[in-house]
């Protein structure tokens, strides 16, 4: 038993890794040049966002449309961080206060919301990212406003990227492994039966929408970090419903399904790039579709695992003598 | 005082529009509890639809507001057919994408055709231009025509639904789904009709908006439809004089706000009702709390 | 030793009462039953007793370890890790988790680990962890779901179904376990199982068990005392005898026949 466990660890590590040297190694072979690194961040930023969506919407259950409202609070601390302290000190600084930040709002937010449900908590999440946007539009001594902010110090590179999108991974995948991961899933199964259980449902659902929200300020810093400008339309609705889409899109509650979202939609979008209108009709048409034909998106609540691989691996070795 | 009186009027033919929205939006969620994203971007199409009849066709007014609405009318119906039927058993969240789906592909297959620029009604004439003074009042025959062509609908609407027989259809449809269809009611026939009279409806708001504001545009139905939902929410969700009172009072409240120069923070104010509302008073203004049964 | 006095409990929605001064002692140990027709209120003093509805008046008081704690007002999951447990009349399993998971997640009340050893893996997350799934496979082997621990709970046949909620309800480590009908769709074969079952589980986990069921066999073969209600008010208290033999309740079932049972 502690055997295999061991083996498992190692495989994951080794994963973990070799995904970190090969896109390192494309990056330095100018293979993955200036125009596909943004697709990369992009890439990276939407799985941060995607997988901390997952937790709310798709392991503990409650419909947030507010997403981006998160992210830009995230994005706007760090980057008034960051300018005022260029330095890798100030960016770490900026992550770290933008997800605080973040979480403190998903907090305020969360806790008298969360008596609502379904699509009541949609539409309320959807009005609260809303207000965030309008706030930020009008503190124009701060934000610049509408015109929003120019000139952030750029500190993204692969290897903070890495980190921060392997760190958000790892630590929700963990939770999730947990009791405490599980007290949330139970509410997304039977919320009455789960408080019947001994869990307290509020405490969770404010603990997956605090989590989230500071997954999304990571997520926010990042990008305002690496795209240099920042401004309250970029986080608006369609904002939060790309990251939704995204979720349910991989399915909801599966945490590799976000990944495989996050990658496959910036594909796509990055292919049509130069057709926007098409792209976006595109988009809603798959939208559709997929809704149709595959709601519980395309790995449902399943995951990708290494063991998945191994099984795989032996199933060729020996053909049928395994089971 | 005449301010005041000059803000309610504005008020009044700003919740009007609002009004006319909402009752799409709340019949549909009262009928297959959908909150039906696409419904704003219906509005939008009617606008549209105005704009050709009355600027490339060179229609009279009422002549484009029956064609627009029934150009909705047909429109509702067919995203129902294609889009929501199939998903009728599904969960919520897929419904949901769905209709965001939906709204997204009229709003970005408009801009295709007719481009993202803005569009401007043809300027009214004659008695469609008249103003109107009564100290320091003024109402437009605009104010006029939107506040008396709601009210026949509104009145239109409310015979169908509590005179008629597919309204009681409607009505058994929305409380009960299943014992509907066992009384023989046709539900697929049902739900269209209420998608039918939910778009001619946001239609009429369309066109109403583009003789009131004059300009248009493919993204305009987004904001004002989110805030019909919240004035839908705020009278009672599922409940139709609910819609028409919120519509109302969240028209009167924007309008105030601004008037008293806040316009920057109008929409948040909007927002943070809606907000209250759903913590307060779920149910809404009109609306009974129920609990869930165990 | 007394474990729960339910005090002149009522409880109205709008105008209706559905229980109406409902007054119910347990006995630490006690096997007790309530009946009554469909609609008496049986259902709504579990939901009170339980959190889910809060009382409109009347006092429900809990005794663990000599003091006295009252359960008015406290929600549903304070009221499970004081020690009260239940299942559901309508089957409300954890359906698109296994069986396994069914278990462990009701075992969450005695977890220790914090936030972080959960986000870290920690060694004594891993040590709980560990303590868990053995108290959860010892639970499912009571009742033969230990094979069946992958499965998903909406997969199971209806019979164990209602064995899995009540193993469930097991694994918050109960001192009070409320059961509503068990055997509600059981076949007679299943009844008799359950009936047994019951008994012993009492015995193993050194349980008090109040009981919700119509199945006359069952309540009248294992009860020490029923209580019946009807109309949200309770007519007669007594062993299943004294209740056999009342006109009070002969006439509440009104043509079912309890005498037979």
């Amino acid at each position: 038993m502690r055997g295999i466990l061991n083996k498992q660890l190692t495989q994951r590590i080794i994963f973990m890794l070799l995904a970190y040297a090969i896109v390192q190694l494309l990056v330095s072979t100018n293979i993955i040049n200036a125009y596909l690194q943004a697709t990369l961040v992009t890439i990276c930023i939407n799985i941060i966002l995607a997988v901390s969506l997952n937790l709310i919407t798709g392991f503990t259950g409650q419909f947030s449309l507010g997403h981006a409202g998160f992210m830009s609070i995230g994005a706007y601390t760090c980057a008034l961080i960051t300018m005022r302290v260029p330095t890798i000190a100030g960016f770490l600084a900026g992550v770290l206060m933008g997800a605080v930040m973040a979480a403190l709002v998903g907090f305020l937010v969360g806790l008298p919301t969360l008596r609502l449900r379904g699509d009541y908590l949609a539409i309320a999440t959807l009005g609260m990212s809303e207000i965030i946007r309008i706030v930020f539009i009008n503190l124009d001594s701060i934000t610049n406003g509408a015109a929003g902010l120019n000139d952030i110090p750029r500190f993204v590179n692969w290897p903070w990227l890495y980190v921060f999108v392997a760190g958000t991974i790892l630590l929700i995948r963990n939770l999730l492994k947990s009791s405490h991961g599980r007290a949330c899933i139970a509410i997304r199964e039977d919320e009455i039966a789960a408080e019947a259980m001994g869990i307290n449902t509020t405490k969770y659902k404010v603990l997956a929408f605090i989590i989230g929200a500071f997954c999304a300020g990571i997520a926010g810093a990042l990008y305002s970090s690496y795209f240099y400008y920042i401004k309250p339309d970029l986080f608006g609705f369609l904002k939060s419903v790309d990251i939704l889409v995204i979720v349910v899109l991989g399915g909801l509650g599966s945490i590799s399904g976000s990944v495989l979202a996050a990658v496959l939609l910036a594909v796509v979008s990055t292919y049509f790039q130069s057709f926007p209108e098409i792209r976006m009709i595109l988009y809603a048409l798959i939208l559709v579709i997929i809704m149709i034909f595959r709601p519980q998106g395309l790995l449902g609540s399943k995951e990708i695992s290494i063991s998945m691989f191994n099984r795989m691996g032996k199933l060729f070795a020996f053909g049928k003598g395994e089971k | 005082m005449e301010q005041l009186i000059q803000q309610i009027i504005n008020g009044i033919s700003l919740g009007s529009i609002y009004a006319l929205i909402a009752l799409g939006y709340t019949m549909v969620y009262g009928i297959i509890k959908l909150i039906n994203f696409a419904h704003c971007d219906i509005y939008m199409i009617g606008a549209y639809i105005g704009y050709v009849c009355m600027s490339k066709l060179g229609l009279g007014f009422l002549p484009s507001l029956l064609a627009s609405m029934l150009f909705c009318t047909v429109l509702g119906i067919t995203i129902e057919r294609i889009a929501y039927r199939p998903l009728r058993n599904a969960t919520r969240i897929a419904a949901l994408i769905t209709a965001i789906g939906v709204s997204l592909f009229l709003e970005y297959t408009t801009m295709f055709f007719a481009s993202a620029n803005v569009r401007t009604y043809p300027s009214m004439t004659g008695f469609m231009a008249k103003t109107y003074k009564i100290g320091d009042i003024v109402i437009s025959t605009q104010q006029i025509l939107i506040a008396v062509i709601t009210v026949i609908l509104m009145v239109l609407l409310q015979v169908i639904v509590k005179k008629t027989k597919i309204g009681k259809a409607m009505r058994a449809v929305s409380m009960d789904k299943d014992a509907a269809e066992l009384m023989g009611i046709n539900v697929d026939t049902t739900i269209s009709f209420t998608f039918a009279l939910g778009s001619a409806l946001a239609g009429a708001a369309g066109i109403l908006v583009g003789i009131y504001y004059n300009s248009i545009n493919p993204l305009m139905g987004v904001l004002p439809g989110l805030k019909a939902f919240v004035a839908a929410v705020f009278g009672g969700i599922g409940i139709i004089p609910g819609a028409m009172l919120g519509g109302y009072v969240i028209g009167i409240i924007e309008v105030f706000v601004s008037g008293y120069g806040y316009s920057m923070y109008r929409d948040a104010v909007v927002f943070a009702i809606l907000i209250l509302i759903l913590i307060v008073r779920p149910a809404g203004l009109l609306g009974k709390n129920t609990g869930e049964k165990v | 030793m007394q474990l729960l006095a339910i005090e002149k409990l009522t409880k109205s929605f709008g105008g209706l009462t559905a229980v109406l001064n409902v007054n119910i002692e347990l006995q630490q140990g006690e096997l007790i039953g309530l009946i009554g027709p469909n609609g008496a209120g049986k259902t709504t003093v579990f939901n009170l007793l339980t959190g889910v509805y809060v009382p409109t008046s009347g006092n429900i008081t809990f005794c663990k370890d000599d003091s006295k704690i009252s359960l008015h007002g406290l929600r549903p999951h304070k009221i499970c890790k004081e020690g009260v447990a239940r299942t559901f009349q309508n089957i409300r399993l954890f359906r698109d988790l296994t069986v396994f998971d069914n278990v462990r997640i009701a075992m969450h009340k005695n977890v220790k680990y914090g936030l972080l050893a959960s986000l870290l893996h920690s060694p004594s997350y891993r040590r709980e962890e560990k303590t868990i799934a053995d108290a959860s496979m010892e639970l499912l082997k009571i009742f033969n779901l230990d094979e069946k621990k992958d499965e998903y709970a909406k997969n199971l046949p209806y019979g164990e179904q209602r064995h899995l909620e009540i193993a469930r309800a097991l694994a918050t480590n109960p001192e009070l376990l409320l059961l509503d009908e068990p055997a509600a769709g059981m076949n007679p074969a299943e009844t008799a199982q359950l009936t047994e079952l019951i008994k012993w589980i009492r015995e193993k986990f050194n349980l008090t068990i109040l009981l919700i069921e119509h199945d006359m066999s069952v309540v009248m073969k294992i009860c020490e005392r029923i209580y019946v209600l009807d109309y949200g008010i309770l007519i007669a208290e007594g062993t299943p005898d004294e209740i056999r033999s009342n006109p009070r309740v002969i006439e509440a079932y009104l043509g079912e026949d309890v005498s037979n049972a």
